[in-house]
């Protein structure tokens, strides 16, 4: 076995046994503490796991990509709520008043594109300016919950569409609409990373910057279609989400970042781009999912659910730095 | 091999960087089929003719002819369409990534849909791979692939296109000697299909092995190509140093002082092992050999930057345990670091901020720093070592070269230490400014230092140690006194070679 | 001089932008509504500002140190929550210092990860903002936490009261930042936070203890952190769990927008009290010209872009960037 292959094995496993580890604990505590009637492991259980994982899971496909290039997009929640707003809004606009039914694809439509388009904002700054995604994603976080506010006031944005409520609540082979978007999403975008060979620049600008310019790859169309990867994705999760609720807050959304980047860390993808996988983020969306429902389970409640995912991303930052330690000759900077 | 028009040609290339006149008027040609070794001291400007000719600098000057055509490079692309392939020194990788996928950066083979055509891919990689007969695939992970593989991987690249030139800049820097054997078959391969090859390396050895024609530069200049088989090593090496090498040698001896410096048996992993060696006061020790020999990894354990894994260190003649830089600094040693970029200065800091940097918590005025006591110590070492700054207000990172070095050199004079460690002190140094640092270094000396002197640079050495280590791959090899020592000894000692062995 | 060249020009207002920004905007609103630089006004602003600026005084330490503190929101609601408890249970003068040292300590563990472990910052306060949060939750058991009797504590004489007749918010404000200014600008602990971030491996070449260093500024922002806290507490006597949610980013744009580079190794306490100032003014120029409030967000968003990368551009001499 060649060195770093034991400790490549247990980072790529690690989010697996993780949720193997999960689904034990749960299930063991659930009997000994003999809360609810139902085990854990229940087939509706777990159906409801993959639909509750959708509005973050399909984010975090978009966030793998953005932060294997390299970058990190803090203003998705914002795009989420925005798109959501366009969704809902559009619905009642006059001049769709014929299209009965078809305002359904036309507001889904219209959603998609703000999405794409706001993702295309921050792409376009962060490729012509070159100030950091950081940065720029997190003057888009403020900027676009203002464009949230200014549309309707702090009023909720509602409509409902019974049509679409039909659709969102639909069960196909037993999955729901949602589950079956994220397993969508995240075939596609593993389809995008692995087989394509706009994927695999990603990497590779993520990687080592400097020997892919030097390679003659364009660093900042890359990066500009990511981030509109990722704001598509953000409303396409708005989509999937709002057309079973109905009904947008303002707020809606806040704190989405800090989960979906929980869940793409969680699953190996390193900050600093190059490494990680939408497999490994599939993984780890689901252990937060699964860690919220188990915690409630058990009869934890919300602030011990916050307590235990901070202290395990911590956990798992510390565990993959002890991975990498390197021999006892090692420069002390 | 008269009568052959030649794949590649320069003429009066001429390339400056700020305060430097890195290539001045050099002119070359390679022949189809030739090996042509490129030879110059650190510094010469080899690896800046190279990134010219590979399309990453722009010369100012001058023209590079490929084939019959003048032509302009603007990057690393336009030189690999026009047949030149540049491998580079310092790895350009992708750890990530799989081998094909490295070799094939930025033109992976598609098919519709922006596909990746894996099957082609690897169909392709895996030719190339099975000339240089290496132990790995085109699905091998580069990060897992040891540092001389992924050389190998570099190598490959090369082999991916029609080249008609391909640059070799030193390959077997990090390779074992059955690598570099398939290495060398791979070059003659090339040969033979007529592709020139300009070969950039540090060791005689190889040189006369495998090349043709030799020529040399010396500080940015063209000094003259000779055939190898007409020469020898020293001529060559007389080419590289300039016909004053004798008068550069160290003339002046002072007295010296009791052993500042002791160092016995240490050892660092796979770094280096069983060194010893001593320094005295008053006393210049030079630390010659090629770049990765462990010189500096050497000064980084006496500075407490690495934890030997044996031996012991003692500091006028008492043992001790250095476990940090802060404890390095309070026993008095200090250490000029190699890169002084990145490990010398902070250079968005101005320039008497970085000269008391280490001494700050002893600079108090009350609970604040005395800002008046600061600048008198910028006052005095800018007058000693002749700093050219417009004040101490000055960024450091808009000073030249010359200037950031003596910076990094007052900031550790005026901690008035026992003994300084000088770790290649006039790397990317115009020249004017190289000797008065070295005349700086014997000054220390003659004041009472223990000076340590990490050079690449023979002339250096020679210049100004009182007594030269030879060190190849981690080990000392040999420790010459300033009368003893001769280039040929010392070029034999960093190459592994004893002297029955030489040529 | 005759020629003060389009470069110098440039270089003036890379430096100095923020500050010509700061009063093309009083100008602007100035001019817009006269009520705008009225003594009473100005003082309400920066009042309601103390808070958000109290925190931000502290992540200019960690920003300058290189690093990020995104647990400061987070943190923030739980000082406040738990003042106000012990308020009640042990009386203002036990429940202060018992805050100031819960808090210091939270600042303590994040400065052991990220100074002596070495984890990096942006995940590690990732982490703690859930974790804190969670704290925060399981102190107050979800509920809101009042202080019972109103009237009969002198709590509220740091959130409420006046001195000399300034608010005592803006006076706290104004110490802590003056002493904190003095500490980044003048003492040797500061030059060091300065050489740790602008060039950490140097420092560590100089003798820097770094890690030490680092773990000092998350203290430093714990303690600013802590301030805010019973800032917030003492002026509303009451508070939710979530009451510094979202604050963690405001703070950081204060920061940014005060010309501190998220690289680190640059940036003044002065400067950061400018952008603290900016973002305040704005908010409050927006509101009296009859916007709502989160227009500012829309405003601030174009402000931050332009402002750091002007300061880029100005630093690699060119406006747009080199990227292919």
């Amino acid at each position: 076995m060649a060195p770093g292959t034991l400790s490549t094995f247990l980072k790529r496993g690690a989010i697996w046994g993780f949720i193997v580890l999960e689904l034990i604990f749960f299930t063991v505590a659930g009997h000994l503490l003999a809360v609810g009637e139902k085990t854990f492991m229940d087939l509706d259980n777990l159906l409801l796991l993959f639909k509750q994982s959708a509005p973050i899971g399909i984010i975090a496909m978009g966030m793998t990509i953005v932060m294997v290039n390299g970058n990190i997009d803090l203003s998705v929640g914002a795009t989420y709520a925005l798109s959501a707003v366009v969704l809902l809004d559009a619905m009642t606009w006059p001049i769709f008043g014929g299209l009965g039914d078809w305002v359904i694809p036309v507001a889904c439509l219209l959603a998609l594109l703000t999405g794409l388009f706001l993702g295309a904002i921050n792409g376009i700054i962060v490729w012509k300016t070159g100030v950091d995604a950081f940065i720029v994603t997190l003057g888009a976080m403020l900027g676009y919950r203002g464009l949230v506010f200014m549309y309707n006031g702090e009023q909720p944005t509602s409509h409902l569409n019974w049509t679409l409520v039909d659709f969102a609540e639909a069960q196909f082979l037993g999955l729901h609409t949602a589950t079956w978007f994220l397993l969508l999403v995240t075939v596609a975008m593993w389809f995008l990373m692995n087989r394509t060979v706009h994927g695999r620049n990603a990497y590779a600008i993520g990687d080592n910057r400097e020997a892919a310019v030097n390679a003659g790859i364009k660093v900042g169309p890359h990066m500009m279609i990511n981030f509109m990867i990722i704001g598509f994705l953000a409303a396409l999760s708005a989509v999937v989400f709002y057309a079973e609720s109905g009904s947008v807050n303002p707020n809606d959304g806040s704190l989405y970042e800090l989960w979906v980047i929980t869940a793409v860390v969680l699953g190996g993808t390193k900050l600093a781009g190059g490494s990680g996988s939408i497999i490994g983020t599939f993984g780890g969306v689901l252990a937060i999912q699964l860690l919220r429902k188990g915690l409630s389970h058990i009869g934890a409640d919300t602030s011990t659910v916050n307590l235990v995912i901070g202290l395990i991303l911590i956990a798992v930052l510390l565990l993959d730095r002890q991975l990498n330690v390197k021999g006892k000759g090692e420069l002390k900077t | 091999m008269t009568g052959q028009s030649p794949v590649l040609r320069l003429e009066g290339i001429v390339k400056t960087f700020p305060g430097v006149r890195a290539l001045d008027g050099v002119s070359l040609s390679i022949l189809p089929g030739e090996v042509h070794a490129l030879m110059g001291e650190n510094g010469a400007g080899k690896s800046t003719l190279m990134k010219v000719l590979g399309g990453i600098h722009q010369p100012d000057e001058g023209t590079i002819y490929v084939g019959e055509e003048p032509v302009v490079m603007s990057g690393p692309l336009e030189a690999k369409a026009k047949g030149i392939m540049f491998i580079h020194q310092e790895l350009s990788l992708a750890g990530e990534l799989s081998v094909a996928e490295n070799i094939y950066l930025g033109e992976l083979p598609r098919k519709r849909f922006g596909l990746v055509d894996w099957v082609d891919l690897e169909r392709k990689t895996n030719d190339s791979l099975s000339r240089l007969k290496v132990g790995f695939n085109a699905r091998t992970r580069v990060g897992d692939l040891s540092i001389a593989n992924q050389q190998m991987v570099e190598i490959a690249r090369a082999l991916t296109v029609d080249a008609k030139a391909v640059i070799f800049d030193e390959p077997t820097a990090s390779l074992t000697d059955a690598e570099k054997v398939v290495l060398f078959e791979v070059i003659a391969d090339l040969q033979s299909q007529g592709v020139g090859i300009a070969y950039i390396s540090h060791r005689m050895e190889e040189i006369f092995r495998i090349t043709d024609r030799i020529s040399v530069l010396r500080d940015g200049q063209y000094r003259g190509t000779v055939n190898t088989s007409e020469t020898d090593e020293e001529s060559v090496t007389q080419m590289m140093i300039g016909r004053k090498l004798d008068l550069s040698r160290l003339a002046s001896h002072h007295e010296l002082g009791d052993v500042a410096l002791e160092v016995r048996g240490l050892c660092c992993g796979d770094l280096f092992e069983d060194v010893s060696f001593s320094v005295r006061s008053g006393e210049v020790v030079g630390f010659y050999g090629l770049v990765g020999a462990g010189r500096t990894e050497i000064a980084e354990t006496l500075f407490g930057l690495r934890e030997p894994s044996a031996g012991t260190i003692l500091l006028n003649g008492e043992e001790l345990r250095i476990a940090s830089p802060a404890d390095a600094i309070a026993r008095g040693i200090s250490l000029v670091p190699e890169d002084r970029k990145t490990q010398g200065l902070v250079l968005g800091m101005n320039c008497r901020d970085n000269m008391t940097l280490p001494q700050i918590s002893d600079l108090k005025a009350g609970p604040f720093v005395a800002e008046g006591a600061e600048v008198a110590i910028f006052d005095q070492y800018r007058d000693k070592l002749d700093i050219r700054t417009p004040g101490w207000k000055q960024m450091v990172g808009n000073l030249s070269g010359g200037n950031q070095q003596k910076i990094v050199i007052a900031k550790w004079l005026s901690m008035h230490p026992n003994v300084l460690i000088v770790d290649e002190p006039t790397r990317g140094i115009d020249v004017g400014s190289k000797s008065e640092i070295h005349n700086l270094i014997r000054d220390l000396a003659a004041h009472g230092y223990a000076v340590i002197v990490i050079s690449s640079e023979m002339p250096e050495v020679l210049h100004v140690s009182d007594r030269i280590v030879a060190m190849y791959s981690g080990r000392v090899m040999r420790t010459f006194t300033s009368e003893e020592v001769t280039e040929d000894t010392l070029i034999q000692a960093i190459s592994g070679l004893t002297p029955g062995q030489a040529a | 001089m005759a020629k003060l060249s389009q470069k110098d020009i440039g270089g003036f207002l890379a430096r100095q932008g923020i500050l010509v920004a700061f009063v093309l905007f009083m100008i602007g609103f100035t001019l817009a509504n006269q009520r705008f630089l009225d003594p009473d006004n100005v003082m309400g602003v920066i009042r309601s500002s103390a808070i958000l600026g109290v925190m931000a005084l502290g992540v200019t330490f960690v920003v300058i140190s290189g690093n990020l503190d995104l647990s400061v929101g987070s943190m923030m609601s739980f000082s406040t929550i738990v003042v106000l408890d012990l308020h009640d249970k042990l009386g203002p003068a036990l429940a202060i210092p018992a805050m100031f040292a819960m808090t210091l300590c939270l600042g303590a563990f994040i400065g052991f990860l990220v100074g002596y472990l070495r984890l990096n910052s942006l995940i590690v306060t990732l982490g703690m903002l859930s974790a804190i949060h969670g704290l925060t939750l399981a102190w107050s058991g979800g509920k809101n936490m009042d202080i019972a009797d109103k009237a009969g504590t002198w709590f509220s004489f740091f959130g409420q009261s006046r001195m000399m007749g300034i608010p005592v918010p803006i006076l706290i404000f104004a110490l802590l930042a003056a002493s904190l200014g003095m500490l980044l600008a003048k003492t040797p602990f500061g030059r060091k936070v300065y050489a740790v971030g602008g060039n950490n491996t140097a420092a560590t070449f100089s003798g820097i203890p770094r890690a030490r260093v680092v773990f000092t500024c998350y203290l430093i922002s714990a303690f600013c952190v802590a301030t805010a806290g019973l800032l917030q507490a003492s002026r509303s006597m009451g508070s939710q769990n979530t009451v510094g949610q979202g604050l963690e980013l405001e703070v950081l744009a204060a920061v940014i927008l005060g010309g501190a580079s998220l690289m680190g190794g640059s940036g003044t306490i002065f400067k950061t009290v400018i952008g603290v100032l900016i973002l305040g003014f704005i908010q409050n120029g927006l509101l009296l010209v009859g916007l709502q409030f989160y227009v500012q967000y829309v405003v601030t968003w174009i402000i931050i872009i332009l402002a750091v990368w002007l300061d880029i551009a100005a630093k690699r001499g060119k406006l747009w960037s080199p990227i292919a």
